[in-house]
């Protein structure tokens, strides 16, 4: 079940499947928090046509893996999933996606914003922006 | 050897996206950052810069981490994901 709670991935995933595999773990959850990364056509000022996300395989994976497992032990939730898209991503495309199902809504919330701060510290992935004055590659990521 | 992975800005800046250096036994990371400082002179400006971390057998370390044939060393920019 692990492997597919954590993945790093190219293609798309799917927002209310991903839902209901949580949902279906446990009849105990009653509160499913989510948070959905997308890409944003503007960012510190500045207008983007198109970012892309470089990974280190296996440790980006490695490190998704530690953040649910800590989720897990933390707080008072049941399951998680995480899931981050790699490659070239489109405007308006999905990036990252986190679910958290809980008993109740506080302890999911918490975890899921937990989780995806940790994902942004700890996680060796990083973005690259095309924008109409040239690529950069982003370095801080509030 | 050791394997060396630069990613992201890094592999721009360096060149390259993965060197082997033979180490001659083992050694600190230190003594393998000075010996890539030589190798590859763009990666002591990235250095100096700071915010690199570098990971051993993708796990972050300290420069004083000893380093043997066969590990996977990556030098690793700020994160951006999310």
């Amino acid at each position: 079940m692990n492997q597919d709670r954590i993945r790093v991935q190219t293609e798309d995933f799917g927002v209310e499947e991903e839902t209901n595999k949580i949902k279906q773990s446990s009849k105990r959850i009653g509160g499913i928090v989510t948070f959905l990364g997308a890409a944003r056509d503007f960012s510190k000022g500045q207008e983007i046509n198109k970012m892309f996300f470089d990974h280190y395989p296996g440790m980006a994976e490695k490190k998704l893996a530690d953040i649910r497992e800590q989720a897990l032990k933390d707080y008072d939730i049941i399951d998680v999933t995480i899931i981050h898209r790699v490659g070239d991503i489109s405007i308006g495309d999905n990036i990252v996606l986190i679910i958290v199902g809980a008993e109740h809504r506080k302890d999911a919330f918490r975890a899921c914003s937990w989780c995806i701060d940790e994902l942004k510290r700890i996680t060796p992935i990083w973005k690259k922006e095309t924008t109409p004055d040239g690529i950069v590659w982003v370095e801080e990521h509030p | 050897m050791v394997k060396v992975k630069f990613f992201a800005v890094l592999k721009g800046l360096v060149g390259k996206e993965e060197v082997t250096v033979d180490l001659g036994g083992e050694t600190t990371l230190e003594q393998l950052i000075e010996k890539l400082k030589t190798d590859l002179p763009p990666l002591k400006d990235i250095i100096q810069k700071g915010g690199i971390l570098i990971s051993v057998n993708q796990e972050v370390v300290e420069k004083d981490a000893i380093i043997q044939d066969g590990d996977e060393i990556a030098f690793l920019p700020p994160f951006a994901g999310g």
